[in-house]
């Protein structure tokens, strides 16, 4: 946000502060350590919020849980905007020094009453007025989400529709105060650090910056190509018109991770060439021309990785990959000695001196001072640098240092995959406390709370359908149809439907989700599909 | 983001200038308090234990019950000291320091009780996977056989080890009822509170509501009781299966600290390594992130990089050697 991709604050900051929302986050299944530091926050005073359709686990732990209907989170957001100005409560000063853009957003939000939302998103206006109360009204106040707002078709306007709430209340840039996005994998945040995105070089440097780039060419002795370069969901697109034709995918499992499954099988089983670099074969690789067996990163490689709160830590490597299976440094080393470049033989920490070499945000951290501080988190400029414990302190800087952070005016819009007649249900997927993502991981150790993938439905639907507890149940979307078990969850109300994709061989939870994306982000609306389920009249085999 | 752009939106192309280093505010650094150990002059900040004076003064101190991480409950009492002007031994871990205080950590009435403390617990339980407090004993000359011995014992707790899942193990036989493990199960650490003491007198133990199995109770396997258990009675399934077949060799264990594998938090883990196969995973108490504890998937969830058929436990020598081969 404001120019770098990184959440605003500390852990520490969380167990400090005096208001904490979590906003379409179950942190207590999902981020379990992370919960201990929320749970300290709770017991050092701080009040807690959680926007999530579920009664989640976490959502039991909140003074006040704000149950929303999936896909409105604009609405909520502009609603809590528009109070915290009827009510006077805008930090009016930081308003005017630090941000830009206000009178637009204020005009965007005056749509949005307390009635409206209550109308849209199914949250009492009573406990909107006191979300936007306490919110502004806080000394200090974290707004914290996951996946609930990411998953998205319009993801990114869910975030910006976030932010305008803490630009509103002067709630980042200090110490306390911050915007915290939690990631949902142990480098997904180093990973876009590094530039492992269309747009960027490492350390967010601009692909279409000419200096910055020519930084890079000059280090590398090569051209860059100076345009940004495809999405995930435009690779995509990019298959089906036939302008993709290979692709080398390295640690990921798209055939069983992304929405509307059985598009995204026909379309990578049509590439020309497909390597794939996993510890498994998993769904991807088995259709891959080449794989090729890698080590695990955490375990069996040398490097860094990048936490939520930017922190950058050594990985260590405690044993050796199996024989046959490599480093992925290794295999990437391999290739470009192949291709002719004369790499040599792979130094994790010289690679992380060329890094720091380049990118001024990672310029401090030697991995002498990382191992002596455990960790620093980015910014960290040069070796006398702490690291920034929180981000944007130049906002309350007299004067101002840099742009100011921008207002958005982001239109609301609902869910693509719409309810009707014939789908009345919405299904939302998300996580459960021992399992990820597509179970790659996960499924191989013994854990007591894993059971069969069920459909979880509201006990008051399941009685509407006349189903039992663990019947197998017909479920479709307008993309594909799968079977599974029944569960009844009090946490759903009726007419929310929750699966996971953890069990992709048990129940193919992606063949229903919708792959609408987001055009900015490219992620899909996994969060909102809309199903219909049906009991299965005749059983099937001879059970 | 050009549909709704801000027109005074900075250019995302244009790095964002470095801005001051944001003002962390300091912890309050608490006024000193001096005090004497063993007639040496210490000073510790206000709101120090009597322990942190003893650590100052660089005096070993014996603790079963107190760990960095947790709030003492001071229910052990081999921490005892002696404190000038108290008519009883206090307990070390949790009595805060007060200017002028003297305390004695070596007197004769000192080591008495912390022997007879260790005696007591090592009569009634077995000690056998509890390195430290067996070394507190050796230090102490404790002699637990002098409450009897063979059929003339002394009542213990001995009772079946408890083994309902495939993660951990409760052996309560081992078990001097620090409450570690309830705190860390409850609000130190996991707040989940799936066990808590039950009885009174001799027959408390740490139990689940109504002495379900843990399979039925509260329990979300995030092991946090396992790391803070000081004896043993609390073990990783794959630990107890190595001691079993007489696998599990501390002294040929390597430890690498790394970070976790799944959600970005990231936790450090340490590994614990022998022959080359992980055993076991902890976390340093020191770490900021994790003061020790993990979740289900930190603490169990390495088997993918080595459980090549699936399910095999590392104590198994023979399935061992064959994935190795």
């Amino acid at each position: 946000m404001f120019g770098v991709g990184g959440g605003t604050s500390s852990y520490r900051e969380i167990e400090e502060t005096d208001v904490i929302l979590l906003w379409g986050s179950n942190a207590r299944e999902t981020h379990p350590i992370f919960f201990h530091h929320v749970l300290q926050g709770a017991r050092n005073g701080a009040r807690m919020f959680v926007v999530d359709p579920r009664r989640t686990s976490s959502a039991q732990w909140a003074d006040r849980w704000l149950g929303i209907d999936v896909g409105t989170d604009i609405t909520l957001a502009h609603a809590v905007g528009r109070e915290i100005l009827a009510a006077g409560l805008e930090n009016r000063e930081f308003i005017e020094r630090a941000t830009s853009g206000f009178e637009t957003y204020r005009e965007c939000v005056q749509p949005f009453t307390l009635e409206y939302a209550e109308r849209e998103t199914g949250v009492p206006a009573e406990a909107v007025r006191e979300l936007a109360h306490d919110y502004a009204r806080a000394g200090r106040a974290q707004l914290c989400w996951t996946l609930g707002i990411t998953e998205h078709h319009n993801a990114v306007d869910n975030v910006l529709a976030l932010i305008n709430l803490a630009l509103l209340t002067g709630h980042v840039g200090r110490w306390g105060s911050g915007l915290c996005p939690i990631r949902g994998q142990n480098n997904v945040q180093g990973s876009g650090d590094m530039g492992a995105l269309p747009d960027r070089l490492p350390g967010f440097q601009h692909v279409e910056n000419d200096a910055l780039r020519a930084k890079f060419e000059r280090a590398w002795g090569c051209a860059i190509p100076p345009k940004r370069g495809w999405r995930l969901n435009e690779m995509f697109d990019a298959m089906e018109r036939g302008d993709l034709t290979a692709a080398y995918v390295l640690g990921e499992n798209p055939v069983s991770s992304e929405a509307d499954k059985n598009r995204i099988l026909g379309l990578m089983q049509g590439l020309e060439c497909l390597v794939v670099q996993d510890l498994f074969l998993t769904q991807t690789a088995e259709i891959a021309d080449v794989v090729l067996p890698a080590g695990a990163g955490w375990s069996e490689s040398e490097g860094t990785v990048t936490s939520s709160e930017r922190k950058v830590q050594r990985m260590r490597r405690a044993t050796a990959p199996p024989e046959g299976a490599k480093d992925d440094l290794e295999i990437l080393f391999a290739i470009a000695n192949a291709l002719g470049a004369a790499w040599g033989r792979p130094d994790p920490e010289a690679l992380w001196n060329e890094l720091r070499s380049l990118s001024p945000m990672h310029g401090g951290m030697s991995y002498e001072r990382l191992e002596r501080l455990g960790g620093i988190r980015w910014p960290c400029y040069d070796e006398s640098h702490p690291g920034e414990q929180f981000l944007h302190s130049r906002l309350w800087a007299d004067p101002l240092i840099g742009p100011r952070a921008p207002f958005s005016a982001v239109e609301d819009s609902r869910a693509v995959d719409k309810l009707n007649a014939e789908y009345p249900i919405r299904l939302t997927t998300g996580r459960r406390l021992d399992s990820y993502n597509t179970g790659v991981q996960s499924a191989l150790f013994p854990s007591p709370l894993r059971r069969e993938e069920t459909l979880d439905l509201s006990p008051e639907d399941g009685e509407r359908l006349a189903l039992q507890e663990y019947e197998r149940v017909m479920v479709r979307s307008r993309r594909g149809a799968v079977t599974a078990p029944v569960r009844f969850d009090p946490g759903l109300r009726p007419g929310l439907a929750f699966m996971t994709p953890h069990f992709p061989d048990q129940v193919d939870t992606n063949k229903l989700t919708i792959d609408a994306v987001d055009p900015k982000s490219g992620t899909a609306e996994f969060k909102a599909t809309a199903i219909r389920v049906d009991k299965i009249e005749a059983p099937l085999g001879g059970d | 983001m050009e549909t709704n752009a801000n027109p005074d939106a900075p250019d995302l192309k244009i790095p964002v200038p470095r801005g001051p280093v944001p003002d962390v505010p300091r912890r309050e650094r608490a006024a000193a308090v001096e005090m004497t150990v063993d007639g040496r002059a210490v000073a510790v900040p206000a709101g120090a234990t009597l322990l942190d004076a003893c650590r100052q003064a660089g005096v070993e101190t014996p603790t079963l019950c107190y760990l960095e991480n947790l709030t003492p409950v001071n229910v052990c009492r081999v921490c005892v000291v002696e404190l000038e002007g108290s008519r009883t031994l206090v307990p070390a871990c949790s009595r805060k320091a007060e200017a002028g205080m003297s305390v004695r950590t070596d007197s004769e009435r000192v080591r008495l009780s912390r022997r007879m403390v260790l005696e007591f617990l090592a009569s009634a339980t077995d000690v056998s996977t509890a390195p430290e407090l067996r070394g507190y004993m050796t230090e102490y000359g404790a002699a637990p056989d002098r409450y009897g011995n063979g059929s003339e014992r002394a009542a213990t707790v001995a009772q079946p080890v408890k083994i309902d899942n495939d993660l951990y193990i409760r052996d309560y036989s081992k078990c001097i009822l620090c409450y570690k493990c309830v705190e860390a199960c409850g609000e130190d650490a996991q707040n989940t509170f799936a066990i808590a003491v039950a009885g009174r007198g001799f027959d408390a133990e740490i139990s689940t509501e109504y002495d379900v199995p843990l399979t039925e109770s509260a329990c979300v396997y995030c092991g946090n009781c396992i790391g803070v258990c000081p004896t043993g009675a609390l073990m990783s399934k794959t630990e107890r299966d190595m001691r079993e077949a007489g696998s599990w060799d501390e002294a040929r264990q390597e430890r690498t600290d790394t970070i976790c594998p799944y959600c970005g938090v990231g936790c450090t883990l340490t590994v614990h390594t022998q022959e080359k196969r992980i055993v076991k995973v902890s976390s340093p108490l020191d770490q900021e992130v994790t003061r020790g504890h993990l979740c289900i998937k930190g603490r169990f969830g390495w088997q993918f990089v080595q459980n090549i058929d699936g399910g095999q436990s590392p104590g198994d020598e023979r399935a061992a050697s064959e994935n190795d081969a």
